[in-house]
């Protein structure tokens, strides 16, 4: 599986570097499935074969075709790829490539020394992973439940529409 | 057969954690700005499943579910701001918005 990582890792931070890069938005998002795709396959060479279905189901699946939905709402505004490309001159890469440049030779040269100790092949399946979630971090469970809850009402009260008519025989 | 080492997942996770970063700060659509903290996220994913992989514990697996829920829960969130400030200062741009400085 040595090669596997490896292969889909290269995929995975090229796909991720170019769907920051692109100017039209829709190109963006499908490179950016595609990173999460490599992922996947990332997480099941690692071992963690629940973990990459997910992955693909809610990452791939679900959060990007939020993300695509929204971008088909506003499509005249964030399909635009000349405003894009207007929007990123040379210049306006300096400082962000520097900075980031600097943050991840940083973090490589620091995590180089982690240790060469292998991760282990076995794989660890959703048995025991479900048996963790809902034992051990069940409180966790509820809580991440809740979150999800606020968010759907946030969003809703977010998204609703400006014009709504208030209530105008209100007493007080 | 030959394993890869801790070291080299965490690398990775690095450097996906640096293209993020990488996106927040040059780009000016918020959308993109979205799609690059999720880039942030899957670093910090993949790190989490290095070291359950490592240990050879679920733990670091039930943690990834957690930032997945977390991640589904900002999206909505931020996708609803981002509709709501397209519709009320009609931009996109995350420099435009201004209004209130002083």
């Amino acid at each position: 599986m040595t090669e596997v990582f490896y292969i889909a890792s290269a995929v995975a931070v090229i796909t991720a570097l170019l769907a920051v890069t692109r100017a039209n938005a829709l190109h963006a998002v499908l490179y950016l499935v595609l990173s999460l795709f490599a992922l996947a396959v990332d997480f099941l060479a690692l071992g963690a074969p629940f973990i990459a279905a997910l992955e693909i189901v809610v990452y791939a699946g679900a959060i990007v075709v939020v993300i695509l939905f929204v971008m088909m709402m506003v499509a005249g505004a964030a399909v635009a790829t000349e405003r894009e490309r207007r929007w990123l001159p040379p210049r306006a890469w300096v400082v962000p490539s520097l900075l980031a440049a600097g943050l991840a030779v940083l973090t490589v040269v620091g995590l180089s020394s982690a240790g060469d100790q292998a991760v282990a092949a076995a794989a660890v399946g959703p048995r025991e992973v479900g048996a963790a979630l809902f034992t051990t971090y069940l409180i966790g469970v509820e809580l991440a439940s809740v979150l999800l809850l606020a968010g759907l009402a946030g969003a809703y009260h977010l998204a609703a529409s400006d014009q709504r008519s208030r209530p105008s025989g209100r007493t007080d | 057969m030959a394993a890869v080492p801790t070291s080299h997942v965490l690398i990775v996770a690095a450097l996906l954690l640096g293209i993020g970063t990488f996106g927040v700060l040059l780009r000016r659509n918020l959308l993109f700005m979205l799609l690059s903290i999720e880039i942030m996220l899957n670093g910090a994913a993949l790190a989490f499943i290095g070291a359950a992989a490592r240990w050879q514990q679920p733990d670091g697996q039930v943690f990834v579910v957690f930032i997945m829920a977390m991640a589904a829960a900002e999206v909505a969130v931020g996708l609803a701001l981002f509709l709501r400030i397209h519709r009320r200062a009609s931009t996109l741009d995350a420099d435009a918005l201004d209004s209130l400085r002083g």
